[in-house]
């Protein structure tokens, strides 16, 4: 999917869009539809999570995310705009405040986990716990303390699972956070 | 510079989730423009999002009609809505993402008296309970000893403050706890200003799982 991501890039190359589009439509409405909004509004960020793909596929590095990534943070965000009416705070990367890595090239090199095939395996070594925390929190956008409520234990709990859930990944996919 | 205290994977994986709070999301914002190793792990925990929508088994036919709409749709202008870059200049205290919220560096601001010549600016967040405020701590002056209603983070942009055996700089964030009392010091070098971030609606952690727990057979 990343490859047709780059020839919508590209060429704006209308078949390979349409190729995202009949994948990943469907994934994200369901993504959105777990919040409980109602149809009409679900439809409505749907059609400009894609009308955003289709127009700022430019800003797509395939460097850093898989097609999946990129969809899913512009549909992350636009559920926080529509659904929560609040900003996002993010980095920008034109930031002249912004702290470049010290290492040469480390921006880049260091980035292991673009491929979206190397993840899913990670994600199948982690406990179905683990991996039940991370769903409820990617997926169905909820809170820790709403997880906690939810699967009836302590927000610390949550808490711990996600942080071990998210050391495994690491471990799994050979991160380099040791040599910074 | 090297920053030894980072956000946590909690906190990282819960921005990556969208599901955190605007003002701890500002602060989080801010640690990823000072700090490149979680830049790459905010990566990752994208990467687990886009893993996670891709596999969703689904049913739903596709929208023959938004497809037409959307190859058809006129092209928004690329800059609307984007914030103004600063020039680059070294002496920055303020990254981006806080510099647009506090619509100015930090010699521009209005500062106002939190009591002990400690001053602060409020920074306007949406979401109850949660508060979000820079704070510049003369230096060598300590903040008078508190505890927390409920977690409180804190990032240090300029100078550095001792705190619980251990030195913040900039980009380090420090969390403390609601059980956690302290009495943070600031450096030597100069005044300490830093971003404070606190979330009082943690606090009710206990009490509502264990209602629960019945129904769910633990
Ligand atoms: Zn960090």
């Amino acid at each position: 999917m990343s490859l047709q991501l780059i020839a919508v890039a590209k060429d704006r190359d209308r078949e390979a869009f349409e190729i995202l589009f009949r994948h990943f439509s469907p994934r994200v409405r369901a993504y959105l539809v777990h919040r409980g909004s109602d149809t009409k509004n679900v439809d409505d960020i749907l059609q400009d999570v894609f009308a955003t793909v289709w127009q700022k596929a430019n800003l797509y590095d395939h460097q850093r995310a898989s097609a999946a990534a990129w969809i899913f943070t512009i549909a992350r965000n636009r559920r926080i705009d529509a659904l929560r009416n609040e900003r996002r705070p993010e980095f920008d990367p034109q930031d002249p405040a912004l702290q470049r890595n010290p290492v040469p090239g480390g921006e880049e090199t260091f980035i292991a986990w673009q491929h979206a095939k190397t993840v899913r395996i990670a994600l199948d070594v982690l406990s179905d716990e683990q991996r039940e925390v991370l769903r409820l929190s990617f997926y169905e956008g909820e809170s820790y303390s709403a997880i906690a409520v939810r699967l009836g234990i302590p927000l610390g709990t949550v808490k711990s699972r996600a942080r071990l859930a998210f050391a495994r990944l690491r471990t799994e996919l050979g991160s380099k956070r040791e040599d910074l | 510079m090297t920053i030894k205290h980072h956000v946590g994977d909690d906190l990282l994986l819960s921005y990556g989730a969208g599901t955190l709070d605007e003002a701890m999301s500002l602060l989080v914002a801010t640690h990823l423009a000072l700090c490149p190793t979680c830049r790459a792990d905010l990566e990752l925990a994208e990467a687990v999002g886009g893993v996670l929508i891709d596999r969703t088994p689904t049913d739903t036919a596709v929208d023959e009609a938004m497809l037409e709409a959307v190859l058809d749709g006129a092209c928004q202008d690329d800059n609307a809505g984007a914030p103004a870059l600063r020039a680059s200049n070294e002496a920055l205290v303020l990254p981006q993402p806080l510099y647009n919220y506090a619509g100015g560096d930090a010699d521009t601001l209005r500062w106002r008296s939190a009591g002990g010549g400690i001053r602060q600016v409020l920074l306007k967040t949406v979401g109850a309970g949660t508060t979000a405020r820079l704070l510049s701590i003369p230096a060598r002056k300590s903040v008078p000893r508190h505890g927390h209603r409920g977690v409180e983070a804190t990032l240090v942009l300029a100078g550095s403050f001792y705190d619980r055996d251990a030195w913040y700089r900039r980009g380090d964030v420090g969390i403390a706890s609601p059980e956690v009392v302290h009495r943070p010091v600031a450096g030597p070098e100069q005044d300490c200003i830093c971003l404070a971030v606190t979330d009082a609606r943690l606090e009710f952690r206990t009490p509502i799982p264990r209602l629960l727990q019945p129904f769910h057979g633990i």
